[in-house]
């Protein structure tokens, strides 16, 4: 008889900008000035479109809405380093991903503004309908890069979750489909530490999130999630894994969700003034700002420029989706099935 | 032409499918090298391989995740569900994420998947073993679902099945797998979905059933001039053949094995009620299973549809 440990694992943790604007050079990743100016100007929009989309809200302009505020680098750090080619499976909190990727600005307006013609994704992307039910995306994920791995098409499959998602069902079984067929897939968890009124400590006892990749035979890493440097080099390193046949992996960017849930909300119910000062101090944008001032990629001039064109654009886009004409009726009986029923038919009848 | 039953027509429809079009993959619990807790697979891991015969772990809500995500690709993923009395954690995927992927993205994806599972009661089976509840997925638009009666009928509606453009839950009746062997050609032949098949022609008495219990039907309607329709496809249904049999005899019987009580037997009652109930000469009558849990074989005889019963049915509309 004898006791002996037979397993035991690690967790990464990266961080490569700090608050002050500072970087680890040592594991600062590959990108030019332009590149970052680029990831800047992303951010800034992301941020501009949100605070937009909030105002429309509340103008009742839009539907109930998702703020992304303070989780811009986490998604814009992962989406950064994906290709056209490659497939995402988004939850419904995901607008600095859209963003990043090219998505036509005005069909996301549209959408929140309650059009389901939003949600159909440009030919050039492959982006899937963003996910309502939390972590069912998941195995989707899997799917397709089960789909791909079959095909032997070089690309790699990304999806995105928060730490609620962690604690379902649908994230068990996808993460073990992953593990099992090693599938090229990058799950990326956007641990935003609060899931609506839920904190994150409550989620899950886990220490972290990222360890539960381990029980699947999933690499997994934490990043701090409002280092745009951070995230983009942890989803570079995995997509190329996946990309490599060395199957999938596990990242927790580490952010916080600094709005209500959605504009439904009121998140002072339960959580404390402290903690979101606390956080709002570690913003994503601010902290790559000193960087680029540092670096001399900033100025006042180029701070105006950048805030203008990201207004201009989300100005033009709500125009667009505010002129685009009101569904038909009709439009409901479209796309339930590749024909219309005959019953379907005769309910169309009623328009 | 070789004499078959269920089980090996079903394999054949996967075989000649897999052959004809390399999208096709099957996934599932023990569906690879197993060949299927039924032998519907037999074989066919040898054949295609680890693949397109893909094992998966225990996971429902996994395979049906997953065969969307593949299917959202490309791919005409056949999933298996090894009964009927497990599909339900996969519900969320089905009426979440199957039904309306074409819809909510406004056409750029779709759901080609096929969901096999076998269900019903009557070869003393375990508890969760003999679930017949098909009505669940003929509230979900955006799915359709299949049922069929015969080898025959299995073969053609399968192929149909793999090839439709939307997600279709195929119900295997257990009862049948091995009860019947009948004519079943090689090579391709499709049955369509969404329509009915009148099995005999008949001027007194419509009768309306599908997969297992059709055979009871049939066996209780002899020496009646009934004409006994086998719905097969359950949604989208076949409104047009049942009403025109409605508007000839006048008189309706349904028979199914589910609960009563928002059994698909409702649905078409109603519809009756709605489109022909002036041709109609008796109340409708609905021969089910009970308002009850699906009992353990000891008691699963009385629970079921019998020929008795069917024909106390077949009397009581003959009244009027």
């Amino acid at each position: 008889m004898a006791e002996k440990t037979i397993e035991s694992f690690q967790v990464k943790r990266i961080d490569i900008l700090d608050e002050k604007g500072d970087v680890d050079e040592s594991l600062m990743p590959s990108l030019s000035d332009s590149d970052i100016r680029k990831i800047y100007e992303l951010l800034l929009l992301a941020r501009t479109f949100d605070q937009r989309s909030l105002n429309l809200q509340r103008e009742g302009r839009l539907g109930t809405y998702p703020s992304i505020l303070g989780q811009e680098a986490s998604q814009i750090g992962s989406a950064f380093a994906l290709k056209k080619s490659d497939w995402v499976f988004p939850s419904y909190r995901e607008l600095g991903v859209y963003i990043t990727l090219g998505y036509p600005l005005h069909m996301i307006f549209q959408y929140w503004g309650l059009d389901e013609k939003g949600l159909k994704t440009p030919d050039d992307l492959n982006i899937f309908p963003l996910c309502i039910p939390v972590g069912t995306q998941v195995p989707h994920a899997a799917g397709a890069a089960m789909a791909a791995k079959y095909k032997k098409d070089k690309i790699a499959v990304i999806t995105y979750f928060g730490d609620g998602g962690t604690s379902t069902g649908d994230f068990h079984e996808g993460l073990n489909m992953a593990g099992v067929f090693k599938l090229p897939v990058v799950f990326i968890c956007q641990n935003n530490h609060w899931a609506i009124s839920l904190p994150r400590e409550k989620q899950s006892a886990s220490k972290t999130l990222a360890q539960k990749a381990y029980a699947y035979g999933i690499e997994g890493i934490q990043v701090d999630g409002n280092d745009v440097f951070a995230v983009y080099k942890a989803t570079g390193y995995a997509l190329n894994k996946a990309k490599a046949g060395e199957g999938p992996t596990f990242i927790e960017c580490v952010t916080y969700r600094i709005s209500d849930h959605t504009t439904a909300d009121d998140a002072s119910r339960y959580r404390s003034k402290e903690e979101l000062e606390m956080w709002k101090a570690k913003d994503p944008i601010l902290r790559l700002r000193l960087f680029m001032e540092k670096k001399g990629l900033w100025t006042m001039e180029y701070q105006k420029d950048v805030e203008d064109k990201a207004l201009s654009m989300v100005d033009e886009a709500v125009k667009i989706a505010e002129s685009i004409e009101h569904p038909h009726p009709e439009e409901m009986f479209n796309y339930i099935y590749e024909k219309l029923t005959p019953r379907q038919t005769k309910e169309l009848k009623d328009f | 032409m070789p004499k078959l039953n269920m089980v090996q027509a079903i394999n054949l429809a996967l075989k000649e499918e897999m052959s004809r079009d390399s999208r096709v993959v099957v996934l599932g619990e023990d569906v690879g090298k197993d060949g299927g807790v039924f032998r519907i697979t037999e074989s066919l891991y040898d054949e295609f391989g680890p693949e397109r015969l893909i094992d998966t772990p225990l996971s429902e809500s996994g395979i049906i995740g997953t065969a969307i995500g593949m299917a959202v690709y490309g791919l005409r993923p056949v999933a298996e569900i090894q009964f009927m009395g497990f599909i339900y954690s996969a519900f969320d995927q089905i009426f979440s994420h199957a039904a309306r992927i074409r819809y909510r993205s406004r056409g750029r994806y779709t759901c080609p998947i096929v969901i096999r599972t076998p269900y019903g009661a009557g070869v003393k089976a375990l508890e969760l073993h003999s679930e017949s509840t098909e009505a669940f997925f003929c509230h979900m638009p955006g799915i359709k679902v299949v049922v069929p009666s015969t080898p025959y009928h299995a073969k053609g509606l399968l192929i149909s099945s793999i090839r439709d453009p939307d997600p279709v839950i195929f119900l295997e009746a257990t009862r049948l797998y091995r009860l019947i062997k009948e004519d079943v050609p090689e090579g391709e032949y499709t049955i369509p979905l969404g329509k009915a098949r009148i099995v005999q022609e008949g001027n007194d008495i419509t009768i309306i059933s599908w997969g297992s219990m059709l055979h009871r039907t049939l066996q209780a309607v002899e020496g009646y001039d009934a004409e006994v329709i086998d719905l097969m496809t359950l949604n989208p249904f076949d409104e047009e053949t049942m009403l025109n049999s409605v508007k000839k005899t006048g008189r309706v019987v349904i028979v199914h094995e589910a609960p009563k009580t928002c059994g698909f037997g409702a649905e078409l009652s109603a519809t009756i009620a709605e489109e022909a109930i002036l041709y109609l000469k008796s109340p409708i009558i609905r021969v089910t299973g009970y308002d009850v849990v699906i009992p353990l074989p000891k008691l699963e005889d009385y629970y079921l549809p019998s020929v008795v019963r069917i024909r106390k049915a077949l009397e009581e509309v003959m009244k009027y």
